[in-house]
């Protein structure tokens, strides 16, 4: 089973909405509730950061019994130190961003703690494709 | 009306008498617990969190909501009324608490004790839990139709819920045991009656988020309220001096919580789908900035429930003017419990995982790709006219077998033009033996 939306870069006032539907997708499935809480995180982070770093792309959950998978694919500047990025309170975003509430340098540490595997590729000025798994698991992150 | 055994109470139900079988309510309900069936809406019980919006939407005042009626009172020896907060907002800008009370006690109430005592005692303890470690931020245990809700959709923050005892509770208790204790009575013979401004409140007495209640019945406010006003003015109604504690009678409306606790940072939510934007929003992992989450399903807060008699906004100019009051005057409340396990909430609060398409997960994913497919081919419209909420929650009962795809009525036309199409066709086609042509239908006679 897989879902897949579209994110448009900027468009903060749809931000949550593929995270609104993924959860309720995998609450319809009978996931874990701390599976489905942790996956809600990963998905809406990743969406964020298409939102607020990414001209456009997608993001997609893939539904299986024992996990979920969640994978956003963008188009835009791409990170170049995946390893600064993943400290918490590092960001890039620009100051009108961080304005607004957003750009906290938290999305993908939040993604990093809330998944079980997490991979990150990235090349400058091309885009991002970030990986995350998350175990079908009652409790302990 | 009439289910007796039912796993769950609900204060909410239908009068079948005057349902039309309208879409209103369906259309509203935040939970999608109601569907039209036979012309008739039907409450799924499972997902009912009792918060009366069906109740404001009705046209045809078709849904109404359980509460005990005052005859109940003669069950007990001794009763004690529990007026809410918000029932202090109903009345005119000179009427105070006291006035209020001594008309209880003319309807028939041995004694009162006010909610906001409660949750003045309350407010006290939800200052000090707050300094301790918690899941931030922490949602108010207060609304019961907010806890329902989230046991139904936000299983996932049910650890954020303060495991504290509602005003309405603590009141009760203390009431109970200080009746027990200056009578001596024993714990059947009192009979304790919330006036409330909601049906959820009701259900909360019937079927309690602990091992039990300490309320015996709810009164609603709309119903007692003409019986109060009659007798504001009756010269049998004795003046009782009144405890009222501003903090505490303030929790009757939005903000007023978080007044009384004072510090910490805090937030306000009121409307049952603003409160769903607010639990989205922490539960995407947001606002941990914030201590305490004060959320109320109704609009205004408990002075906006769907029982009460008087409309919100101006309750709640009423209720403001009745705090600046309350807040001049010295105040006496009587002695509080000191013991945090005195408000402990008894067990923990579950879920209620309703949403589940199936228990075997497999089975659910396909259930759900089904779902999906199905949802695709509906109109999209959400017009209601198959009894569901939206084209969506169609497809949901559909791979459920609560429904049939020819409910839908786009569905059901394309199917007719189709039907049509092929009738047309077959009155066409022609048997061998008509395979003739006839001039003037006298074939005979042409040779």
């Amino acid at each position: 089973m897989q879902m897949q939306f579209e994110v448009q870069g900027m468009d903060f006032n749809r931000a949550g909405e593929a995270a609104a539907k993924i959860k309720k997708a995998l609450q319809m499935v009978g996931m874990e509730v701390h599976t489905v809480r942790r996956a809600v995180i990963v998905a809406y982070e990743a969406e964020l950061n298409i939102v607020i770093h990414a001209r456009r792309g997608t993001l997609t959950a893939h539904v299986y019994p024992d996990r979920v998978e969640i994978e956003a694919l963008d188009e835009g500047p791409g990170i170049p130190d995946i390893t600064l990025a993943m400290q918490e309170g590092y960001s890039t975003a620009p100051p009108h961003i961080r304005e607004m509430g957003f750009g906290a340098g938290m999305g993908l540490p939040n993604i990093n703690r809330c998944s079980d595997k997490l991979q990150i590729d990235s090349a400058v000025n091309k885009g991002t494709h970030v990986k995350s798994i998350i175990f079908n698991q009652a409790s302990g992150e | 009306m009439v289910n007796k055994v039912q796993k769950y109470f609900h204060s909410v139900t239908l009068d079948g008498e005057k349902c039309k079988g309208c879409t209103n309510c369906i259309k509203h309900c935040p939970t999608e617990a109601i569907r039209v069936r036979e012309g008739q809406a039907r409450i799924i019980e499972e997902r009912c969190i009792d918060c009366g919006e069906c109740i404001r939407i009705c046209p045809n005042r078709a849904k109404l909501a359980i509460t005990d009626p005052l005859a109940t009172l003669a069950n007990f020896k001794y009763t004690i009324a529990l007026p809410a907060p918000s029932l202090y907002a109903q009345f005119g800008p000179g009427v105070m608490p006291h006035h209020i009370l001594g008309a209880l006690l003319d309807l028939g109430f041995d004694t009162y004790f006010e909610v906001a005592v409660g949750a003045e005692a309350v407010s006290m303890h939800l200052r000090e839990y707050l300094g301790r470690q918690c899941p931030r931020p922490a949602i108010s245990s207060a609304c019961p139709a907010v806890i329902r809700l989230m046991q139904v959709k936000f299983p996932g923050l049910l650890e954020h819920i303060v495991p504290m005892e509602t005003p309405m509770e603590v009141a009760a208790r203390m009431a109970r045991e200080r009746a027990a204790r200056d009578h001596g009575l024993k714990d059947e013979e009192i009979g304790i009656f919330f006036i409330t401004p909601c049906p959820a409140k009701v259900t909360a007495v019937k079927q309690p988020f602990g091992e039990r209640s300490y309320v015996d019945g709810a009164i609603s406010m709309s119903a007692i309220y003409g019986e109060i006003l009659g007798r504001l003015e009756s010269p049998t109604t004795r003046l009782l001096s009144s405890i009222s504690p501003a903090r505490g009678v303030g929790w009757g409306k939005t903000g007023g919580e978080n007044h009384a606790i004072k510090e910490h940072s805090l937030l306000a939510v009121d409307g049952i789908h603003n409160v769903i934007n607010v639990l989205e929003e922490i539960e995407r992992g947001g606002l941990r900035d914030i201590d305490y989450v004060e959320a109320q399903a109704c609009t205004g807060g408990c002075i906006g429930g769907p029982l009460v008699p008087q409309n919100p906004f101006v309750s709640r100019v009423r209720m403001e003017s009745l705090l600046k009051k309350l807040a001049g005057r010295e105040q006496q409340l009587p002695e509080i419990p000191t013991d945090p396990g005195y408000y402990r909430l008894k067990s923990p609060i579950a879920p209620r995982p309703t949403l589940k398409l199936s228990n075997d997960i497999q089975k659910a994913i396909s259930m759900l790709e089904e779902v999906e497919r199905i949802t695709a081919e509906l109109p999209g419209l959400d017009c209601g006219s198959c009894g569901s909420p939206s084209c969506r929650a169609l497809a949901e009962d559909i791979v459920r077998g609560y429904a049939e795809t020819s409910f839908c009525v786009f569905k059901l036309r394309e199917k007719l033009q189709l039907l049509a199409r092929e009738i047309v066709d077959l009155a066409h086609m022609r048997p061998p033996a008509m395979g003739r042509e006839t001039v003037n239908g006298t074939e005979e006679g042409q040779k």
